[in-house]
């Protein structure tokens, strides 16, 4: 399964390489072009027979995780984060580091030696470290260099009715979606982009928007507000720092419901996606978005619902041939 | 001047909250378009309205958009929640009445155990008078948005309305177009989108435009109220010239140009200095590599409250101002 190995791909935002790499073997037979622009997005054409107006289909291709920034006499890693992670959700995480895939744990004061005021505040990042098994700091040298990041390590794997879990799925889901479109057979003209470097500040997005100019902007990506797994992917109005294409979204809505495919509705979105900085570069751009629900974002285990994941390929490339496809 | 109080009316009562202008951009339009040489729609939905010359590219920003709520929950019993558009104070907004694109209107509450001066919009819903979920549905769906509803009172010497912010701003850009004579510029009247949420529409207008100056008309607060913050500025004193905001720090050579504008042909100003808020000035005179830019502001009292207050001697002030600059010599920018 293709979103199992974009999962279980290492890609923290800023070393998107592996995931980069991965994605362009996938897509380069059944592309007219791919290039790799200066900060590291992924911008590939497909070629179809209508060109205009002129769109963009975006996922950002990066995921959270942290940061090696100590290595201690003990040889256990200090680490800072890359993204925003709730740092209750980080002990005891199995976890991989550096180039080298080194495994190492998450580790804390363990219970039996913490004070009882201690046992009632929840300890932040700063104060947890990484074992990977080294006694002293020539030792983990040898394995791990400042700078190093770090992934979560989980297993992707269907659970439940239709769920799926494993770590990325916001927003490997996404790439997954837009994989699927790129190998399909359409009319439709459209460029792809894969952005980096969205979870640590949206910076992927505007230079690639840039460079293209598109005149609509369909973002794929993760939400989850009053919606529920399984009931389609989610159409939202305005999320942080956006205001998205009040025509764009009542079109692909009408469209949703003419075509019976299964959506939800979000007012406001309290997450950001790309839109913020996509919509307003160089002349702007008619901007909307498709998600697809996920629950705990974010963390070690991101949960999806296959259902959703295909309503979301049907969306998307109904409102591809919509806007002028076959 | 007088004022032409049927065309003010209509602006200020026209619904348009952020995101979804298309309703004040139809009546900007037609009321300009047999004024300008060319008329556009970007893609951010900005009203871009040329008046063409040969001399200095000036673009004027306008915003169009005010601010308002988004509908992002419907309750069984027919309640909805909402979300901000813009700067909304939950605690004005307490009682008001509010008004959807297809006229329904709504009054905007507060949960009853939740303490006043506290309150959050999170708190608060609108009753459209629905009794279910589904009875609602028929009026408003999620993600539907509306603006505070709010009467037009003019009186001799003031207009006391909603959404004077900003367009008392398009007002005064639509009547300085229309009454133009003896200018050699390359003018750009823009209408801009979204302004309350970012200065999102001038950043991209200004992009496609390349401004030589950028031109802001946008409203300011006063500092004449009881109990008021130090603020330099009031209500009947004249066009307030911008000096700085929390997004511009004004080029003096622009602020300068419109001082010496005023006074060589007796137009009452006042210079403000705003410690909060910004303008469309703020994305225009960082685009590209970078633009002079300034602002022309209405002084105006309760600003984003359904009922705001301005002189319209002032709006007169302002039109001759811009008028004056724009039919004026520029050179000395350079």
């Amino acid at each position: 399964m293709l979103l199992k190995q974009l999962s279980e791909l290492n890609s923290v935002s800023g070393n998107e390489k592996s995931v980069r790499d991965f994605i362009i073997s996938e897509i380069k037979d059944y592309v007219e072009d791919v290039r790799i622009d200066k900060i590291g997005n992924i911008i590939a054409y497909k070629k179809g027979k209508v060109t205009e107006p002129k769109i963009m289909v975006s996922a950002h291709m990066d995921e959270v995780g942290l940061l090696i920034n100590q290595i201690d006499s003990e040889g256990l890693l200090g680490f800072t984060l890359v993204g925003d992670i709730d740092s209750r959700i980080l002990i005891s995480k199995p976890v991989i580091v550096g180039d080298k895939s080194i495994l190492g744990v998450i580790g804390a004061k363990p219970i039996h030696l913490q004070k009882s005021e201690e046992r009632k505040k929840s300890i932040d990042y700063d104060a947890l470290y990484i074992d990977i098994g080294c006694t002293n700091k020539e030792e983990a040298q040898k394995l791990v260099k400042l700078g190093d990041y770090v992934c979560f390590q989980s297993e992707f794997r269907e659970f439940g009715d239709n769920l799926l879990k494993g770590k990325a799925l916001d927003n490997r889901a996404g790439c997954e979606v837009l994989i699927d479109t790129i190998k399909s057979d359409t009319d439709r003209s459209f460029y792809a982009v894969f952005s980096v470097m969205k979870e640590i500040g949206i910076f992927g997005g505007e230079p690639a928007t840039y460079s293209i100019n598109p005149d609509i902007n369909i973002i794929l990506d993760s939400s989850l507000e009053q919606n529920k797994l399984g009931h389609g992917p989610i159409l939202s109005f305005m999320e942080k720092g956006a205001f998205f294409s009040s025509e764009m979204t009542k079109r692909i809505i009408q469209m949703s419901k003419d075509k019976n495919i299964p959506h939800q509705l979000c007012g406001f979105d309290s997450d950001r996606s790309d839109a913020c900085k996509m919509q307003t570069s160089g002349t702007g751009t008619k901007t909307l978005k498709v998600s697809i629900p996920c629950k705990y974002r974010r963390s070690a285990v991101t949960v999806i619902n296959k259902e959703d994941l295909k309503n979301a390929k049907t969306l998307l490339k109904e409102l591809l041939n919509d806007i002028g496809g076959k | 001047m007088n004022i032409n109080s049927e065309l003010l009316k209509t602006l200020l009562t026209t619904y348009s909250p952020s995101g979804s202008e298309d309703r004040i951009r139809d009546i900007i339009e037609n009321e300009v378009k047999d004024h300008v040489d060319e008329v556009k729609v970007d893609n951010l939905g900005n009203l871009i309205c040329r008046k063409k010359g040969t001399g200095k590219k000036v673009m004027i920003a306008a915003h169009m958009d005010q601010i308002g709520f988004m509908i992002t929950d419907i309750e069984k019993e027919g309640f909805l929640r909402c979300t901000n558009i813009g700067g909304i104070s939950p605690l004005m907004s307490y009682g008001q009445k509010v008004i959807f694109e297809n006229g329904t209107i709504g009054v905007v509450y507060a949960e009853e155990k939740k303490e006043l001066p506290k309150i959050k919009l999170e708190d608060m819903y609108i009753d459209i008078g629905a009794a279910t979920k589904e009875e609602a549905e028929k009026l408003v769906q999620t993600g539907d948005s509306c603006v505070y509803y709010s009467e037009y009172v003019e009186t001799d010497e003031r207009v006391i309305s909603g959404a004077l912010d900003d367009r008392i701003g398009c007002y005064i850009g639509i009547e300085t177009l229309k009454s133009l004579s003896k200018t050699d510029k390359d003018i750009y009247f823009v209408f801009t989108v979204q302004e309350e949420l970012g200065l999102r529409g001038a950043k991209t207008a200004a992009y496609a435009i390349e401004p030589d100056l950028g031109i802001a008309l946008d409203i300011t607060g006063s500092g004449d109220t009881p109990g008021a913050n130090r603020f330099a500025v009031g209500l009947g004193k004249g066009a307030a010239i911008k000096a700085r905001d929390n997004s511009i720090v004004v080029n003096p050579k622009v602020k300068n140009l419109m001082i010496d504008t005023a006074k060589a042909n007796n137009i009452d100003y006042q210079i403000e200095v705003l410690e909060f808020g910004g303008t469309d000035s703020g994305a225009i005179h960082l685009s590209r590599e970078g633009v002079l830019a300034g602002v022309i502001s209405v002084p105006t009292r309760y600003v984003h409250s359904p009922n705001e207050v301005i002189m319209k001697r002032d709006v007169t002030s302002c039109i001759d101002l811009l008028t004056a600059i724009l039919e004026g010599d520029l050179d000395l920018l350079n």
